[in-house]
């Protein structure tokens, strides 16, 4: 069964990189979508339906926290695993995520081999 | 002063150190590349290429300022090919955007190291230049830190300045803000 996953971060190349590491990892993806900040995603989100979010945290407009907070406070979207790929390694910042409900948490730089075993345990 | 009251600190050798790892790490997870690192130095001017592509980031908390990324066209469009896997003729749209992510990588990474010693710090949206015969300016004081790499036989720079903020509570006197510049050069 595939799998269809929305994308969000405000650098198209690491939405391109993200999406070539999925496949490198032997995730079925299905339909990728992409947003380049928290409010595309959440409107990207009114037509699409995914079984996975992958986000970023610093972007413009909307961040990458505020978006999953929008994410778990509705119900047609809160049991989407979100899992943050972000520079972000603070320790505030990754227990902010956590307390939100974040799934995972991989900091950039990345490995195809961490993404997979991040997305072991709940793809 | 007592010892609680004393700005923390942060010499050019640690902030070389912080600036190597990022790179060279970032540079060997995403790009699979190893990247032969030359001995830094301190210069007082900011960071200007006469030609090529500079990333530049804000970094704002008790100590701010600011970091850049530079490299030649040629060496941009290398790193952009390898970052995603495509081939680059020109520099467009799809190579700033790649040296901006890599600029944001390295720098988050530093950041994330800064933080250990100077508390939280916040970290600007990149903003990518390429230009020819361009010059940069900054309004901040401080020296900045400079570490140069060298791949396939051109230099790729990164450049970080940083300074106690005017609003943080732990710098009390002028002279104090002295002793924190004056560490950055040693």
């Amino acid at each position: 069964m595939s799998l269809d996953v929305l994308i969000v971060d405000d650098s198209a190349a690491i939405r391109k990189i993200l999406q070539r590491v999925l496949i490198q990892a032997d995730v079925p993806l299905g339909r990728v979508y992409e947003a380049g900040d928290g409010e595309e995603a959440l409107n990207c989100l009114k037509d699409a339906s995914v079984g996975l979010i992958l986000s970023d945290i610093n972007m413009p407009k909307m961040d990458g926290l505020q978006l999953l907070g929008a994410l778990k406070n509705q119900e047609s979207t809160k049991s989407i695993p979100v899992i943050m790929v972000t520079t972000e390694g603070g320790s505030t910042k990754v227990m902010e995520a956590v307390n939100l409900g974040a799934a995972g948490y991989v900091r950039k730089p990345f490995t195809a081999e961490q993404i997979k075993e991040k997305l072991a345990g709940i793809v | 002063m007592t010892a609680k009251d004393e700005p923390e600190m942060i010499t050019h050798d640690e902030i070389t150190e912080m600036i190597r790892n990022a790179t060279q790490s970032v540079f060997s997870m995403m790009l699979g590349i190893d990247l032969e690192s030359c001995d830094s130095f301190v210069e007082e001017d900011p960071p200007g290429p006469s030609e090529g592509v500079l990333a530049l980031i804000g970094l704002a908390g008790t100590w701010a300022g600011s970091g850049t990324f530079s490299c030649s066209a040629e060496m941009a469009r290398k790193i952009s090919s390898a970052l995603l896997m495509a081939e680059y003729e020109s520099i467009n749209d799809e190579v700033l955007d790649a040296i901006g992510e890599v600029t944001n990588m390295v720098l988050g990474n530093v950041k994330t190291s800064l933080e250990e010693k100077l508390g939280p710090m916040g970290l600007s949206i990149p903003t990518v230049v390429y230009g020819r015969n361009f010059t940069t300016r900054s309004m901040a004081k401080a020296s900045w830190s400079v570490v140069p790499f060298k791949l396939g036989g051109e230099t790729i720079k990164v450049h970080l300045c940083l300074a106690p903020s005017r609003e943080t509570p732990k710098i009390k006197s002028a002279g104090e803000h002295g002793r924190a510049f004056l560490t950055l050069m040693q």
